[in-house]
């Protein structure tokens, strides 16, 4: 009768439990403040370095001077404490950790709010602040408060053109901003299994747009071939019968393809309500959009063609970029003069790499639409990589079709 | 834990972009957060945080985990945060770096004299009482040692 979160945690929802974390990492731009707290703490030695990792995705390469001497104080500080580090060009850090290092039933932190994607592998994944991250590094545990669960009970198969990402902002807009604050969400139903790995890390990595703790699937067959490709033998997980706090039904049959529009993420249309809007820059990519499955989608849609606006696309981890090499993917992008970046967040979060400039209109498949996020005085609409690969070609936001 | 500041009012879905924007993360100088705090949202509040309590509505901090959005309000002087609900990563890191945080459903006019007193569990608008909800008792000792890092200090 238990949720996952709380057959994971060992405790009901509501308990407050101390729990060993079984992976705990940081990023450069939050590993820098963690460092810093562990300095202030007078930590020297780390109990369990090898539960540790760091992961350099935020700003890659280093763009100025400040950027490069703090990526390399936080490359030492690697280095002397044993914590293994992703270095520049490895990815991003939920990618990372998606591909053969989290593992179902796993307490897994991560000093990065879209840490909740994770859950797509069974895991209890959450994000952390920095400092919560030293003490956890410092302790090798963390105090949590089980969270209620919200069921999203997915029916049917997904048709057409709609993709994971369009159920992602079909779930943000029914639940809204802080409709799951607190709580996990539980992505099941007989709709579920036919969802991919990919769409299973899109679905869990916009739970947090939701103010939810995590997000997650039942490991099953999908998650076991999955993490099999990347080299780790795991079991499928046991659905048990769960007393959830709300349930909320989405049927994928009934999906189309959705656009957020600015500033709120929970802010949902149609495309087609949409089409015709002008936009400045398409960027594929991020830890909701940027692996293989949405490549290869968007390579399909655009192969051949020209793009009409200026176009990014950044891979969301060496894997996916070297995969996208070797089937012919990149080159279909590159050949329709689309940019490419190293992997990494690229310019989600305006600090380098694609940022806005004032009055111009970005679509991206992001999962934030902040006002001024990508830029000051810059717009940005959220959608599948489908309907950015269609309004690439289009110049104006426009509805894709079946692929 | 006690506070008392004149009120300084936000709205609901106030996010961390907001309150210390992406462009200015890439330092470990804490002033460098004070002083761009809220920029994008109204340059003018910088200059108001001093000694003052931010009353903010429904999901306070959603959005990036970054720790700099509390260390920025904390380094401008904002002596508390009273809001009716926060997200919860911006709710941890707040207490982990000392940060009084006070869920409360309050009537907020810029200015009003605002106080607080957490272990009581209340906070006042002009004399107006409304209730808060408890902190855990986790929670309060860490704020109560002024954030995670003195209480790591001295609990060991």
């Amino acid at each position: 009768m238990s949720t996952l979160s709380e057959r994971i945690l060992g405790a009901p929802a509501g308990a407050y439990v101390d729990h060993e974390v079984d992976i705990a990492f940081a990023h450069d731009g939050t590993g820098i403040l963690t460092r810093e707290a562990l300095r202030e703490m007078g930590v020297d030695r780390l109990p369990h370095p090898g539960r540790l990792r760091l992961i350099f995705d935020h700003i890659v390469p280093a763009n100025t001077g400040t950027t490069a001497t703090l990526q390399a104080e936080l490359r030492g500080y690697a280095r002397a404490s044993g914590i293994d580090l992703s270095d520049a060009g490895g990815g991003i850090c939920h990618q990372v950790m998606s591909e053969g290092v989290v593992r179902p039933g796993m307490v897994v932190v991560g000093a990065d709010s879209h840490t909740c994607t994770l859950g797509a592998l069974g895991a209890f994944a959450t994000g952390v602040g920095a400092t919560d991250m030293a003490a956890i590094w410092a302790s090798g545990a963390t105090w949590f408060r089980v969270p209620e669960t919200i069921a999203v009970n997915l029916t049917g198969r997904l048709d057409g053109p709609a993709e994971a990402k369009d159920v992602a902002l079909a779930y943000v807009a029914k639940l809204g901003m802080e409709g799951a604050t607190y709580r996990a969400l539980e992505f099941v139903g007989d709709g579920a299994p036919g969802i991919s790995m990919d769409g299973r890390l899109t679905l869990c990595n916009m739970a947090v747009e939701t103010g939810a703790k995590a997000g997650m699937f039942y490991a099953d067959a999908v998650a076991v071939r999955h993490l099999a490709e990347h080299g780790v033998a795991a079991s499928p997980q046991a659905v048990e019968e769960s007393r959830y706090e709300q349930e909320i039904e989405i049927d994928l049959a009934g999906i189309v393809p959705l656009v957020a529009v600015p500033h709120r993420v929970d802010t949902v249309r149609e495309a087609e309500e949409v089409a015709g809007t002008e936009i400045d820059q398409v960027f594929v990519g991020t830890c909701t959009n940027g692996r293989y499955e949405d490549l290869a989608r968007f390579a399909r849609i655009v192969r051949g063609k020209q793009v009409a606006v200026r176009t990014l696309v950044v891979p969301a981890s060496r894997a996916v970029l070297l995969r996208a090499i070797a089937t012919g993917v990149l080159a279909d992008i590159v050949g329709a003069g689309c940019m490419v970046a190293p992997p990494g967040c690229g310019p989600c979060l305006g600090a380098h790499e694609g940022v806005m400039g004032e009055g111009e209109v970005c679509l991206s498949t992001a999962n934030r639409n902040f006002r001024n996020r990508m830029g000051v005085g810059a717009e940005i609409y959220l959608s599948s990589v489908a309907t950015a690969a269609a309004s690439a070609l289009a110049g104006v936001i426009a509805v894709p079709e079946a692929v | 834990m006690q506070g008392v500041g004149p009120a300084v009012c936000l709205g609901n879905d106030i996010d961390t972009d907001l309150i210390i924007a992406g462009r200015y993360l890439r330092t470990k100088d804490r002033s460098v957060w004070a002083e761009h705090v809220f920029e994008d949202l109204d340059p003018a509040l910088a200059g108001r945080l001093s000694g003052a309590i931010i009353v903010a509505g429904r999901n306070m901090g959603c959005g990036s985990s970054r720790e700099q959005a509390v260390v920025a309000l904390r380094e401008a002087g904002v002596v508390g945060v009273v809001a009716e609900s926060f997200a919860r990563i911006f709710f941890r890191n707040a207490v982990n770096v000392g940060l009084p945080v006070i869920e409360a459903s309050v009537a907020c006019t810029d200015r009003a004299f605002v106080a607080f007193d957490l272990d009581a569990g209340w906070v006042e608008v002009d004399g107006e009482r409304y209730p808060a909800r408890p902190l855990s008792a986790r929670m309060v000792a860490i704020l109560r040692a002024g954030g995670l890092v003195p209480y790591w200090r001295s609990s060991r």
